[in-house]
């Protein structure tokens, strides 16, 4: 049988992540191919209604990915997606979706390594849980 | 049908409203995404996908040729949103942009699919996955191109001045080459004088010029010039706004001594008790608690140096311009500026990090910026070089390179530039005094990239006799009566293992960021590179930009350079930051928010959401103050019913791509004229 191969939905602001993936691209770190960015100016942005549709369109999993604390440009938006997100991860049990499926992580411009080291961990551990609950029906 | 190139502008109203025409456009970029991704296949796909009129697949599309493709068919298929699959749009979104504009189509309504950075270099061994998954990021654009709107980028006016952080010979150099150029310049200074680390410097590799003797007339001129304002002792507080219209605040510390009384005569120092380490001396001299760092200080005015001063007032009685001020308080200056050159510098590596070599615990350990105050005739000894220890001239002296630098362990890998030829530069000076002296290098390699710098070296062997080893010594122990060092190293060259007796030893104390680098990057928003210097917007185009538009980069914040490179990326970074003051406006992202009135319910949730201040309530609905919302996003995340949105970011492009990124099946296929050629 085929290996499960986890659809991945990344949201990533433009200033740090982003531009973190772009350095994992110039310096040609190797990663699996599962995740589909998506470019945000700011994680400040992210509507949590787009994490609930990621998952009921569908993903396996769901990466948020912004500038580390201090360094957003506009000043404090990734601390607004991290409550967002530690709300999701109240909300996602209840929709069936383990928690874990959702991850969310401080990624510079600067760190190639770490994007890329990023994308290898969370595909390793949603292939690890399986198909989501919500995908296996799709 | 549209007629998008005449209308220009106005077409906005049309173009919302009418069926999507896309075009789609595949690049190979040489074999960079042709190697790995099967592009033409790729352009077949997109042909198929639901509006997409022409889909084609090109070997380099940001390419004159390539451009022509995109605005010809923009003009023969009538299409109204364009769609390239190519680089990230970090690097070529503009290009095309202009294309679009050239061809009289919106610039906003193109979307670019990252298949380079984010597919084919990252899955070079996948080259089936990494075509999927082309095909994935091309249906997501394709989706998103599908609710693109014109946007009209504002234009904001420029400020007519410059602020300038950091006095060292970079930012002196861009202050200078702006206020020249008749732009009004902040030039902002931390310590007491301009100068930095030049102005403690002895003598300058290759040409041995003396430093202080190019540098004050510099410092001077920066005093002079009628469109120089000098801020020294101060620091920049808080940075608002944006390129054109910075609002900056300045505290300028309170010196207590008035700067416009000071005649810098120095009498109170004289007459001042208390005798404290003087860090421009590295500590070595003394200074008094009222004080000028060095002679030649810019401005040459007189400062209390508040933990050390016991209050007695004997600088006062003896003051007869009445400078002195006990009650002064610090100030904040309020300034508005249209660009900002960063020059904070560097600072030295900490060489107790290396405890092999006992800095710090052996007297007769040294930095090489410690040397060049030894040597200085105006440093602490009067120019003679003695051992801390007891005084003596040494006869044999080591200067060990790459101390902190090119040493992962420390986590510093890269290379500090100049430690190699400054050194060499001491130890031929050294020579020049003391021919008989036993003068040694221990180096990894030596690198002397510049102009002149190879021939300074080969003298140094050549004709100096200096004694260079190769290896990097493992450790050094005192003798602990004579307080002479012992050098432990294997020189790689004759692959045996050696002991050198010593006098004194020189550390080639590397180069790393500012210690308030944090600071700053937090104040500017800037980002560094992994060596922690401030980083460029791109690192052979753009050199001394950064990713904020406004902000540029000047000297060794941006990382390890010699006198020379520093001023040339001065004068760089002026050149840059005139361009839009020049220009005396520019024209500035349209992405912020807006309200779709009828959905407002008037909670007032975005106006808490917002850090900025930017949302008022009117007529209980939610209104906008563009002019200052910075686009983040937060409002619109918060808002419950949809109502506040962020141009070029709705709801609706995001979840067209969500969608189209998890629902695999092709739409409906592009009726007419289906193209997929080369
Ligand atoms: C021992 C030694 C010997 C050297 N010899 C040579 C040589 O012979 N030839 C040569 O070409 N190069 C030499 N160099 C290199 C040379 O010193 C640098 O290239 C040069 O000083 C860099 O200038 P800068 O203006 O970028 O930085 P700096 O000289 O570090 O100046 C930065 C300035 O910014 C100020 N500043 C920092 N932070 C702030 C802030 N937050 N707000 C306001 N102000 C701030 C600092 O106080 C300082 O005045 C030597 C370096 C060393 C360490
Ligand atoms: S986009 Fe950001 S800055 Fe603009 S109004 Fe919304 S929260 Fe404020
Ligand atoms: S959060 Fe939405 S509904 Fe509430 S006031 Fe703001 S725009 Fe209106
Ligand atoms: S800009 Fe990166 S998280 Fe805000």
């Amino acid at each position: 049988m085929a290996e499960f191969e986890p659809k991945i939905i990344a949201f990533m602001c433009n200033w740090c992540s982003y531009a973190g993936g772009d350095l994992a691209g110039t310096s040609r770190l190797q990663y699996p191919p599962n995740a589909r960015i998506i470019r945000l100016m700011c994680t400040a942005r992210l509507d949590p209604a787009y994490v609930l549709k990621a998952f009921a369109e569908g993903a396996d999993g769901v990466l948020v990915a912004g500038c580390h604390i201090g360094d957003c440009h506009y000043v404090s938006g990734n601390l607004k997606a991290e409550k967002r997100v530690e709300m999701l991860k109240k909300l996602l049990p209840e929709l069936g979706i383990e928690p874990e499926r959702l991850m969310l992580r401080w990624i510079s411009a600067a760190e190639g390594e770490r994007f890329a080291n990023t994308m290898k961990e969370f595909i390793a551990r949603i292939k690890k849980l399986g198909p989501s609950p919500l995908s296996a029906g799709v | 049908m549209a007629e998008d190139k005449e209308k220009g502008e106005k077409g906005t109203k049309n173009e919302e409203k009418e069926e999507p025409r896309i075009g789609v456009y595949v690049c190979h970029c040489g074999i960079n995404i042709a190697g790995v991704v099967d592009c033409k296949d790729v352009a077949e796909y997109a042909s198929k996908l639901k509006n997409v009129v022409v889909a084609r697949d090109y070997k380099y599309m940001c390419s004159d040729p390539g451009q022509q493709l995109i605005k010809d068919d923009i003009k023969e298929h009538k299409l109204n949103r364009i769609v390239v699959a190519a680089c990230s749009p970090r690097m070529h979104e503009p290009t095309f942009r202009r294309a679009l504009e050239e061809a009289g189509l919106n610039p906003f309504l193109f979307e670019q699919a990252n298949i380079r950075e984010h597919d084919s270099w990252v899955h070079m061994k996948q080259p089936k996955e990494a075509t999927e998954k082309a095909k994935d990021l091309t249906r997501m654009a394709v989706a998103r191109a599908r609710h693109l709107e014109p946007q009209q980028k504002p234009k904001v006016k420029v400020e007519k001045a410059a602020l300038v952080i950091g006095g060292g010979v970079a930012g002196i150099q861009s202050a200078l080459d702006l206020a020249d150029m008749g732009f009004k310049v902040y030039l902002v200074e931390k310590t007491p004088s301009l100068g930095g680390k030049m102005a403690q410097l002895d003598k300058t590799f290759p040409t041995m010029d003396c430093s202080a003797c190019i540098l004050t007339p510099k410092m001077v001129d920066a005093a002079r010039h009628e469109n120089i304002e000098i801020i020294t002792y101060a620091e920049v507080e808080e940075v608002d706004g944006y390129i054109g219209n910075f609002k900056v605040k300045i505290r300028k510390r309170a010196r207590q001594v008035l700067e416009d009384k000071c005649t810098g005569c120095g009498l109170c120092a004289e007459a001042c008790p208390v005798e404290v380490p003087n860090e421009f001396d590295q500590g070595l001299g003394v200074r008094k608690a009222i004080y000028v760092p060095f002679p030649q200080a810019v401005p040459l005015v007189y400062t209390i140096d508040d933990e050390a001063c016991l209050g007695c007032g004997m600088c006062e009685a003896v003051c007869g311009p009445e400078a002195i001020d006990y009650d002064q308080k610090d100030e904040i200056l309020e300034l508005e500026v249209g660009t900002i050159i960063v020059a904070t510098g560097f600072d030295q590596f900490d060489a107790t990090r290396k405890p092999e070599y006992g800095y710090g615990r052996y007297e007769n350990v040294i930095t090489g910026l410690e040397f060049e105050r030894l040597v200085n005739a105006s440093g602490p000894t009067g120019g003679k070089l003695l051992r801390p220890s007891d005084g003596k001239e040494p006869h044999r002296i080591g200067f060990i390179l790459c101390v902190g630098s090119r040493d992962a362990k420390v986590g510093n890998p890269y290379c500090s530039r100049v430690c190699c030829m400054y050194s060499i530069k001491n130890a031929r000076l050294y020579k020049e005094k003391h021919p008989e002296a036993e003068v040694y290098i221990f180096y990894m390699d030596i690198r002397a990239y510049g102009k002149g710098y190879e021939e300074f070296y080969r003298q140094a062997q050549e004709e100096y006799g200096i004694k260079f080893i190769r290896g990097r010594p493992g450790e050094i122990v005192e003798d602990p009566k004579t307080k002479n060092l012992l050098v432990r190293v294997e020189d790689t060259l004759l692959g045996l293992p050696l002991e050198v007796e010593l006098d004194l030893v020189v550390l080639a104390a590397g180069m790393e960021p500012a210690r308030d680098s944090d600071k700053i990057q937090r104040l500017l928003r800037l980002s560094r590179s992994a060596d922690g210097f401030f980083s460029e917007a791109h690192p052979k185009l753009r050199p001394v930009d950064t990713l904020t538009d406004g902000i540029y980069l000047a000297g060794t914040c941006q990382g390890p350079k010699d006198i020379p490179d520093t001023v040339a990326q001065a004068s760089a970074a002026a050149a840059r930051a005139a361009i839009p003051m020049a220009k005396g406006e520019v024209e500035t992202e349209p992405i912020v928010a807006f309200v779709r009135k009828e959905l407002c319910i008037g909670c007032r949730i975005c106006e808490r959401t917002c850090d900025f201040g930017v949302i008022t309530m009117v007529d209980r609905k939610a209104h906008v103050n563009e002019a200052i919302c910075k686009g983040c996003g937060a409002c619109a995340a918060a808002c419950p019913t949809g109502a506040m949105q962020v141009r070029h970011f709705t709801d609706e492009q995001i979840y067209a791509m969500i969608e189209a990124a998890l629902r695999g099946d092709v739409e409906e296929g592009g009726k007419e004229e289906v193209k997929a050629e080369a």
